[in-house]
């Protein structure tokens, strides 16, 4: 039987806006997906015990607070320690070109900046997801 | 070490790829369920229903933070609707549950109601099973009150929590047929807020009325009055004694001493501040009278026969539907049959003597 993907979509960092990431949350719905929404101000470590305990496919990390340098990476390594190793991770929002190897090195798939495409998103990441689906 | 011996260590990821399993229906994670359900049966279930956006997460979070705080264990299930439209669905109810994400006593998981085979019941029934193996002292059910589906699931708790809030007395009164039945426990969330004294006093008005009509056995005890250790008083005339704090007994025979009588549980109301934890002490004082109460009066053990029923009755009927729409021959069958009992051909039971007969030649 098929089974839904599941998606975190997750706010770390301090920035008070929730607007893209409820959009991509919305998006991801209405797109067949099952997402978990973290709500603001997660700190990484919460973050990768949400993406554990809710064995999700997908970590999309949604961020404006320029903070992403430090907090990406860090909800990546967290995530790999626990074990969670075939996790997709997406990261969004304001991020400059210059940070995008970084990012993909410490093992993000997906880069998209403001003004992504939403679908181009959920195409991706059907495309992507490393664990089978349905399985 | 099998996912089966990790589940029941405790290991948080582990039970998470095991709640997946078992939510899907896998082989893996039937052969789980085999594996573990020895150990279950030992965590105390709480439903927690209500109306959308009363607070019910929010007073999940404080319970399991006050029940962490007493040493013991919590699992946390937040169940949302499937879309009907895409299939996909938006699991919200971890924005207003922060306290407890990193605590390792506290494991919360999110559920889609999904269009389940079997029904959402029987697979919030697994992963409470699984929950309950990995040594949970405490399960929470969070569920909207809206469908039936919701209702069915609340018939897998021990103890059921009905959250309202102020200013929702239309809607209490709309919703009293189906949710006054289920509640052991009545909480008017959101006390901060105008109107909760009132809340209460309608709350506590309609259930005992609804009691009344019952003509359920009385009196009912308050659960302060379960934990003093007084015994019901063995009479049957379905009145109790007054509002809200009428004492055992009041006005009837005294009990018999045994504790083996009828006993019946007089649903506290209880207001709460969910935000700030206010009542919430209060609370889960009363979840634990109830269970002690259940435990007390044989209601526990009764629970376990009609929970082992309907778990039996429920995989059997999923596995036959299961059986018909997974062979294509019988499916076939399935269709013609349909077709002509709706021709008035053929009665029903002979339709469904005819499928039962087809799955079990199919099957040996
Ligand atoms: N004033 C006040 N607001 C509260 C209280 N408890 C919760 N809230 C607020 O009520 C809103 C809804 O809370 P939730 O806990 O998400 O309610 P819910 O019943 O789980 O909502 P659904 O799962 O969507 O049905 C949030 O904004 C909470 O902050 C309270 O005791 N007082
Ligand atoms: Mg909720």
């Amino acid at each position: 039987m098929d089974r839904p993907i599941r998606v975190l979509v997750a706010k770390p960092g301090l920035d008070r806006h929730d607007r893209g990431a409820k959009v991509l949350a919305r998006a991801y719905r209405d797109a067949g997906f099952e997402v978990i929404y973290t709500g603001l101000d997660r700190s990484p470590e919460e973050i990768a015990e949400m993406a554990i305990q809710e064995d999700v496919d997908v970590v999309a990390l949604s961020i404006l607070s320029g903070a992403h340098d430090v907090l990406v990476p860090k909800v990546i390594r967290l995530c790999r320690e626990a074990g969670a190793d075939d996790v997709l991770f997406l990261a969004g929002g304001i991020i400059p070109d210059e940070d995008r190897p970084r990012l993909t090195e410490a093992g993000v798939a997906g880069v998209f900046g403001p003004g992504s495409d939403l679908d181009e998103i959920i195409r991706f990441t059907r495309e992507n997801v490393r664990r089978k689906v349905p399985r | 070490m099998s996912l089966a011996d990790s589940v029941l260590a405790g290991d948080r990821r582990a039970v998470a790829r095991a709640i997946t399993l078992v939510e899907n229906g896998t082989p893996e994670g039937l052969a789980l369920l085999r594996a573990i359900y020895a150990r279950t049966g030992r965590a105390h279930v709480i439903g927690v229903t209500g109306p959308p956006g009363v607070g019910k997460s929010t007073l999940v979070d404080a319970v399991a933070t006050a029940v962490r705080r007493d040493g013991q264990t919590v699992g946390v299930i937040a169940v949302d609707p499937t879309s009907p439209f895409s299939g996909g669905a938006f699991l919200g109810d971890r924005v207003r549950m922060q306290r407890g994400v990193v605590d390792p006593g506290v494991f919360i998981r999110s559920l889609a109601t999904r269009g389940r085979l079997g029904g959402l019941s029987a697979a919030a029934r697994d992963v409470i099973h699984v929950l309950d193996a990995s040594g949970r002292d405490v399960i929470l059910v969070e569920t909207v009150g809206a469908g039936q589906a919701e209702v069915e699931v609340m018939e897998l708790a021990h103890t059921t929590v009905v959250v309202l809030a102020p200013g929702l007395g239309d809607e209490i009164q709309a919703i009293k047929a189906g949710i006054l039945e289920i509640g052991d426990v009545f909480v008017v969330n959101k006390a901060d807020r105008e109107g909760a004294d009132r809340a209460v006093a309608e709350l506590r008005f309609m259930i005992d009325m609804g009691r009344w009509r019952e003509g359920a056995p009385g009196p009912w005890l308050r659960p302060d009055e379960v934990k003093a250790g007084h015994e019901p008083g063995a009479v049957s005339t379905g009145v109790r004694a007054g509002g809200t704090g009428a004492a055992a007994g009041g006005g009837g025979a005294p009990g018999d001493g045994t504790g083996a009588g009828p006993a019946g549980w007089t649903p506290p109301v209880i207001k709460t501040v969910a935000r700030d934890g206010e009542g919430v002490g209060e609370l889960v004082e009363a979840f634990r009278a109830h269970r002690w109460h259940l435990a007390r009066t044989g209601g526990l053990e009764a629970r376990r026969q009609r929970d082992a029923e309907a778990e039996v009755r429920e995989v059997l009927l999923a596995r036959l539907v299961a059986a018909i729409a997974g062979d294509e021959r019988i499916q076939r069958l399935h269709g013609d049959l349909v077709r002509r009992v709706a021709a008035r051909e053929l009665d029903p039971h002979s339709a469904a003597e005819a499928l039962l007969e087809a799955v079990r030649t199919e099957r040996s």
